[in-house]
């Protein structure tokens, strides 16, 4: 054992790598579950968003192209979601769980011809001024630039709920669909355009753990991070800053255990793997225990317009 | 411009109707897919619905193997449907499955070379009381804390997976098996194997467990206080919390059971068909049930029949990936189109869709 051989700056610098994919997913079921759905496919499409930008980032040769097929990818099937769940008014549950069982088939299916291919790498932007601080430097501003779209994202996404009318009806949807309709909102639009953008804030974040975190296409690869983002949501009581909080210190935790597990502490590798997920229980349960604070009133509630 | 109204009561006929429709439409996508695959889409669904069971020379072979897989689907469905009534939902049966595997093959493998007839029933009851415990988990999380079961369920699968992974190349791995991983192989240690009741049927323990199950359900849900606490549940909270029901009990008796069930499907599973703890042993059988209780309707006989179907979709994928080259991911993802169908035709059961001309035009009429 060696636990000299973790630095602690790059344990640092690579927690926001580790954080992306679950923040970027977290973030868009953040502003679903706001308008008022419960989408548990976020796992679905977070693989689909993982194998379809993989194969294009391969085929083109740039992963920024990657990311947005995987954007669009995600979208896509969560329209899927969308249509049953709103129109067809099927039960969100299961309708999401179908969706989970649904997209890590779709991906294995594409994902056969590339196993065992590399992705291309995608150039790290040193921020001129700010990456030459000492200590930040190395650990903020080197990273590649979807890190630093995942932070936009979550601004935005603050700035709008918060402070724009757009956000007020969206929140106004989600905490009270029949108010919202009686004074004249189109609820199922605006449920519509949330599932859209979550389903595309998920797909990149699955592309994020094939095209630069692992990078290859592995069957399966994205273990449960859907579902752990789904905890995160619930951790950061539906705030958009609080979502960040809560996806890196998950980061944290997953990137200390690869440490450990390199560094050879005599803790058996299986206790560390499963780790993240006991400490994602935990969490919920510390936070079950406050109550549930801030859950829009509507949540998982079938809309139903009769007039 | 259509109009959906809402029906006073489900459709029984749309009820039972549904469940054939989304299956004839998921033949009609899952041929689309099989084409664009570049496959003959007639052939692919003959080879997976039909030759399983029909075929000279595969017949006699696949047909045991229905009940095989199609024991352990129901086995677990039924105890999900029990929650998915009452709004529980333990999707995390493939923990329960494996941990319900690990615990019963431990007790078995305690004993060995013993030729007791006592050790098999220790196994099973092992094996319910690790699922049980498993998914008591989640159950007194919800109960004490209000934690969420869903997500609760979800992570300890990950967790029995790292436990299966850390048991299978130690504390249960075989001391003669050269240092491979994996337990000794119970087809070598017969008072634990789980072998066909009625020779090449691959009728099994767990087999007839399932039906069993079955039968205890439906009794269960028509004809006890607590099957009808769990209905009411489900249809109208409200109305069950003035009558009364305790809430915790529910919750614990229905996340309990599905995991008592899970866990001896995971038993009969890796001492029989299996034969052994091996990190892979699972099959994912246990959100494929999940799948199987909603096309079942949440209905034991439905559960029963789908299961059956289920399995059949299992082997018939085998068949058209050895025959046809068809990919393996092909069926796990003609199971959850199937799940799509399904749930975009429920709709029809609870809701009558009426053609309304538009408003403009109805004043027109006047």
């Amino acid at each position: 054992m060696d636990l000299g051989q973790i630095n602690p700056l790059l344990l640092l610098a690579s927690l926001m790598v580790a954080a992306t994919p679950i923040l970027l997913a977290a973030i868009g079921e953040a502003v679903v579950e706001k308008s008022g759905v419960l989408n548990l496919g976020v796992e679905g499409m977070m693989i689909t968003g993982a194998v379809v930008g993989f194969a294009i980032g391969v085929t083109t040769g740039a992963p920024s192209i990657g990311f947005v097929a995987a954007a669009v990818a995600g979208a896509a099937l969560s329209m899927l979601f969308g249509v049953l769940v709103l129109y067809l008014k099927s039960n969100q549950v299961a309708t999401g769980l179908g969706l989970t069982l649904f997209g890590l088939g779709l991906s294995a299916l594409i994902g056969k011809p590339y196993e065992g291919i590399k992705a291309p790498t995608m150039a790290k932007w040193e921020i001129p001024l700010l990456s030459d601080i000492p200590v930040l430097g190395p650990i903020m501003f080197r990273h590649d630039p979807m890190v630093y779209v995942s932070l936009i994202i979550v601004a935005l996404t603050w700035y709008v709920l918060t402070r724009t009318r757009a956000g007020l009806i969206l929140r106004g949807v989600g905490e009270n669909h029949n108010a919202a309709h009686a004074l004249g909102y189109k609820v199922i639009r605006v449920r519509l355009m949330a599932i859209a953008f979550g389903g595309a804030c998920a797909g990149m974040g699955g592309a994020y753990i094939s095209l630069v975190r692992v990078p290859q296409w592995v069957e399966g690869m994205t273990a449960g991070a859907g579902w752990i983002a789904l905890a995160i949501v619930v951790f950061a009581s539906w705030r958009p800053w609080r979502v960040l909080l809560g996806a890196y210190l998950f980061g944290g935790i997953s990137v200390l255990q690869l440490n450990l597990q390199a560094a050879g502490v005599p803790i058996p590798v299986e206790i560390l793997a499963m780790s993240p997920y006991i400490i994602t229980i935990l969490v919920l349960v510390v936070i079950s225990l406050r109550g549930n604070h801030g859950a829009p009133g509507s949540l998982g509630r079938e809309f139903h317009a009769t007039h | 411009m259509i109009r959906l109204e809402k029906r006073p009561q489900p459709s029984k006929v749309w009820g039972a109707l549904t469940p054939v429709l989304a299956v004839v439409a998921t033949m009609i996508a899952g041929g689309i897919l099989f084409w664009m695959l570049g496959k003959d889409p007639l052939e692919a669904i003959r080879t997976i619905f039909w030759d399983p069971l029909f075929h000279e020379t595969f017949g006699p072979y696949s047909r045991p193997q229905l009940l095989v897989k199609a024991g352990p689907l129901i086995l677990i469905a039924i105890g999900l449907s029990l929650g998915f009534r009452a709004g529980i939902w333990n999707i995390g049966a493939e923990g329960q499955y494996i941990m319900g595997a690990i615990c019963g093959a431990a007790v078995g493998l305690a004993f060995y070379p013993s030729e007791s007839i006592l050790i098999f029933p220790a196994m099973v009851l092992a094996g319910a009381i690790g699922g049980w415990a498993w998914a008591m988990i989640p159950g007194v999380l919800k109960v004490k804390f209000g934690t969420n079961e869903i997500l609760v369920s979800l992570m300890l699968v990950y967790v029995a997976e790292n436990i299966l992974a850390s048991v299978s190349q130690g504390l249960l791995k075989n001391p003669d098996g050269m240092g491979f991983p994996g337990s000794r192989n119970f087809r070598d240690f017969p008072a634990a194997y789980n072998t066909d009741l009625i020779e090449g049927t691959g009728m099994h323990w767990g087999v007839a467990a399932a039906f069993i199950a079955v039968i205890l359900a439906y009794i269960l849900l028509t004809r006890h206080m607590l099957g009808f606490q769990v209905r009411l549940t489900g249809e109208a909270p409200r109305a069950a919390k003035f009558a009364g029901v305790n809430p915790t009990r529910l919750i614990l008796f229905c996340l309990g059971t599905s995991g008592a069930l899970a866990g001896l499907a995971g038993l009969f599973e890796v001492s029989g068909p299996s034969g052994q703890v091996s990190i892979d042993f699972n099959a994912g059988y246990g959100f494929t049930a999940i799948i199987v209780a909603f096309l079942g309707r949440l209905h034991p006989i439905g559960i029963l029949l789908a299961g059956l179907l289920m399995a059949l979709t299992y082997i018939g994928g085998e068949l058209a990936q050895l025959m046809l080259g068809l990919p393996g991911a092909a069926i796990q993802m003609f199971q959850g189109m199937l799940m799509f169908f399904l749930l975009a035709m429920d709709m029809l059961s609870h809701y009558r869709v009426r053609w309304k001309a538009p408003v403009a035009a109805q004043e027109g009429a006047k």
